[in-house]
């Protein structure tokens, strides 16, 4: 991004948090195929001042109802995606879809809670909600303070998915598919068939570094079941929404570099934090927020692949 | 909180009974004073500059994975000898991490493994001499932000590695004739943090952990460690040690659950 067009987008974020803080904007979004709307995430960590507002986040419209995918980085963002789909359509909002436990694609939940909206995620979902919930919630609390995270609540999936479950929204079929362990153990993925857009959540990656919180072989692996969803279009966890399969291959590489690096790295006896410091360093110059992940993707990569 | 570390057994530090509560008012208290009343009896501790050294990154990129390098600063003239070495990671819900106890003929100049960090906190390594005293070190690591959790990132394959153990030597490259060896044990174990009953879930996963480890050439202490949740998953240590000559090197490792893990390997020839 050049330096005017950064410029350009802080004060348009700055703008939009003002506004936010005055009283739950509506947060933008744009129609990227008939009925599917999606907002895109600013390439960031989470802040006070971005309000968790990094995932890109959307909601379907079928005949009959509405699917909301993911609820973004706070409570307050969560409202501004309801105002969204309530700016759009008045069907009810069936179900709320998450496609892992990350707070940036959770902690918006709370604000979708009422009667006839089920949660749906993958089934390993509600055990690392648990696990890891308090934690979040102390942790982003400390970053992003108490008034936008206080109102945070962690709301458990009812409807679990354990390999693949059919929604229908009226005439609108979305097939959900739960994965095993890749960016984290509880993904899941959301296709559209109508539209043939892909809604993957973080196991697609493009601009923002990919973060490897589950496995990273089982990362590698999954991309090759992944590709052959007859998709046109992918909606990435992070990053701009992409032809497919073409989205791919930027991720593939870093994650194969990676793996490569760290795997040397063992062989040649080296120590968990020369692996930090140095793998996939050739791939610095291809994604953002590099030095905020690749030291952490890269510890936890080498802690795996010890056990080869 | 304050005051509460203060009334909690020794056992409970280690187990991590009570789990931090709000965060914000915690900031500014210290809780190093309680931990030193708590695990060393209000002993006096020395200044450990001079005695033990301890390295962490100062961001600890991944919560659930921080490496932890202890290195004695004794020199090989000195009289005395570390006789164990307290880890402290003074924020954490369990903040005494693990005790190592040095052989005595083993001569364990370096212990590296890999702990949970919760908090931005400080991190005490305490070392106890041949003489009775204590020396402390410490470092402060600021825990990652971004969605790094001190929890596991697999929870299947973690149990599936129940019980594994890992043995691997190093060549040293300053001494490659000397009886100066460096080796890792490895121990597949989720090391479960343990949770209070999750009110919407209804989920609950137990404490569940590696909380000794001895290791032996022959029969010969070389080190031991007393673990706690603070251990990373997958406990992981790597330590220099001298040979005695012994053909094997053996580990046992304890867990919560009283399962008991046996391993012996041949030991490589020095320099190899």
């Amino acid at each position: 991004m050049s330096h005017l067009a950064s410029t350009v987008a802080a004060l348009a974020l700055l703008g939009f948090t003002t506004l936010a803080r005055a009283g739950a904007a509506e947060l933008p979004v744009s129609e990227v195929a008939p009925g599917f709307f999606v907002h895109s995430g600013t390439i960031a960590l989470m802040t006070r001042e971005n309000e968790g507002d990094i995932a890109n986040v959307g909601f379907i419209v079928g005949e009959d109802a509405v699917a909301v995918i993911d609820t973004g980085g706070s409570f307050r963002e969560g409202e501004a995606l309801l105002k969204a789909v309530r700016a759009r359509t008045k069907k009810p909002i069936r179900y709320v879809i998450n496609t892992h436990g990350h707070p940036d694609h959770v902690f918006g939940n709370a604000a979708f809670v009422a009667d006839g909206t089920s949660f749906v995620g993958h089934s390993k979902l509600p055990q690392a909600l648990a696990s890891r919930g308090p934690y979040y919630l102390d942790n982003f609390k400390r970053i992003m303070g108490s008034e936008l995270i206080d109102p945070v609540k962690i709301v458990p999936p009812t409807m679990l998915v354990k390999d693949t479950m059919t929604l229908d929204l009226g005439s609108r079929r979305l097939t959900l598919r739960a994965w095993s362990a890749a960016h984290s153990d509880n993904d899941l993925t959301v296709f559209d068939e109508m539209t043939r857009t892909l809604f993957a959540g973080d196991l697609v990656f493009l601009r923002h570094i990919p973060v490897m919180d589950g496995s990273i072989r089982g990362w590698l692996d999954l991309l090759k079941g992944l590709e052959t969803v007859p998709a046109v279009r992918v909606v990435p966890g992070h990053g701009p929404v992409t032809d497919w399969p073409a989205a791919l291959s930027d991720e593939r590489r870093y994650l194969a570099t990676l793996l490569a690096d760290v795997r040397a790295s063992n062989r040649k006896g080296e120590p968990i934090r020369s692996a930090a410091d140095n793998a996939a360093a050739t791939e610095r110059p291809h994604w953002e927020l590099f030095d905020d992940y690749n030291a952490r993707n890269a510890t936890a990569a080498f802690s795996e692949i010890e056990w080869e | 909180m304050t005051g509460c570390t203060r009334r909690l057994p020794l056992i409970a530090l280690l187990l991590g009974v009570a789990f931090a509560g709000p965060v914000r008012a915690e900031e500014a208290y210290d809780p190093w004073p309680g931990l030193v009343q708590d695990i060393f009896s209000n002993r006096p501790i020395n200044d450990g500059a001079e005695i033990i050294g301890i390295e962490m990154p100062y961001r600890a990129e991944d919560a659930a994975i921080v490496p932890v390098t202890l290195r004695s600063k004794l020199s090989p003239g000195d009289a005395r000898r570390i006789r164990s070495i307290t880890l402290v990671i003074d924020r954490n819900p369990a903040p005494m991490a693990a005790k190592f106890e040095l052989g005595a003929d083993a001569n364990v100049t370096e212990i590296s493994t890999r702990v949970r960090v919760n908090n931005y906190t400080d991190v005490h390594a305490v070392a106890e001499l041949s003489d009775g005293q204590l020396y402390v070190s410490k470092v402060y690591v600021k825990a990652s932000g971004g969605c790094s959790a001190p929890a596991g990132k697999n929870a299947e394959e973690a149990n599936n590695r129940l019980g594994q153990m890992r043995y691997r030597q190093f060549a040293r490259e300053a001494a490659p004739a000397s009886r100066i060896r460096e080796a890792q044990i490895m121990i597949g174990h989720p090391n479960n943090s343990g949770l209070q009953m999750d009110q919407v879930t209804q989920l609950y996963i137990p404490a569940f952990f590696v909380n000794q480890l001895k290791l032996t050439q022959d029969d010969s202490p070389v080190l031991s460690m007393e673990g706690g949740i603070s251990i990373s998953e997958d406990p992981n240590l790597r330590f220099t040690y001298v040979s005695n000559g012994a053909k094997r090197f053996r580990a046992e490792a304890k867990d919560t659950d009283g399962h008991v893990f046996r391993n012996e390997w041949d030991v490589e020839k020095p320099g190899t």
